[in-house]
């Protein structure tokens, strides 16, 4: 039924961002922290997860999530959002989450803060 | 709204199986669009349904390999105008200790090995009352969100 994730990286001064299309469950959250862990790898601390292809999560997708706010938090990087369904802003404050990665209404929004912070 | 009257109600049944949550979730979007809710709170019924199918598929070991889904318009008695959904989602699995629950805490949660147990928090963060009853017979959350 679930066609699975589509993910897009685009490389930019001082961050990362990653667009992903389709529904974040284990399978969709383990596709992230693989492009996650390869861009840290590469050397941006700053990542960017734009989520405006995304309208479905669930806690097992969101539990990675938290895996790779964990590694950033190592690492003293950043990872953000942009671009959440209001449920899935909603879902990320009850969380907490919010407390940990930085959530932002639009990618503009977001690259003009985050190339601030990382110059 | 508990006191509230069912005007409408559905009974549905699914196999238990990984993805299903999308095809309950779609069931219980489309009831909720139908009595005029309002496209957030339908997106936050969605995202409940699929956080209680999948504790189902995840923890149920129901024999039986099923989940029923009851879908309930509920409304004062005598007048036809829909107040809110009542959402039961059932299974007859090996049930669990509900005062055994621990609720997260993502600061506990970010240094743990295990990420998970968030189901129930989000489900209560997300509707409007909320009440699971487990036990030998298997497992019910019933779930309410007013219009």
């Amino acid at each position: 039924m679930n066609e699975g994730l589509k993910l897009n990286v685009e490389r930019r001064d001082g961050l990362a961002v990653i667009y992903t299309d389709g529904y974040i469950n284990n399978q969709g959250g383990e596709e992230i922290a693989e492009a996650a862990y390869g861009l840290l790898d590469e050397g941006f601390g700053t990542l960017l997860l734009n989520l405006a292809g995304t309208k479905i999560v669930n806690s097992i997708g969101i539990s990675i999530l938290i895996e790779i706010i964990e590694k950033m938090i190592e690492v003293e990087g950043r990872l953000s959002f942009c671009h959440l369904t209001p449920t899935i802003e909603k879902t990320f404050h009850i969380m907490g989450l919010a407390q940990y990665a930085s959530i932002f209404p639009d990618e503009q929004a977001a690259v003009t803060e985050l190339q601030a912070g990382a110059s | 709204m508990s006191e509230l009257g069912v005007l409408e109600e559905t009974h549905l049944t699914f196999r238990l199986a990984p993805e299903m949550e999308l095809e309950v979730r779609a069931c219980a979007c489309e009831m909720a669009k139908s009595i005029r809710m309002s496209t957030d709170k339908v997106e936050e019924v969605g995202m409940a349904v699929v956080e209680a199918c999948i504790n189902a598929i995840e923890h149920s070991r129901a024999a039986d390999g099923q989940l029923h889904l009851g879908l309930a318009v509920l409304g004062s008695a005598g007048a036809d105008e829909p107040q809110g959904l009542r959402i039961t989602i059932q299974d007859q699995g090996v049930g669990f200790d509900c005062s055994k629950l621990v609720p997260p805490r993502i600061e506990d949660n970010l240094k743990a090995i295990r990420k998970r147990g968030w189901g129930l928090k989000i489900i209560e963060g997300l509707m409007d009352e909320v009440n699971v009853l487990s036990g030998e017979g298997g497992t019910s959350v019933v779930m309410l969100k007013a219009l």
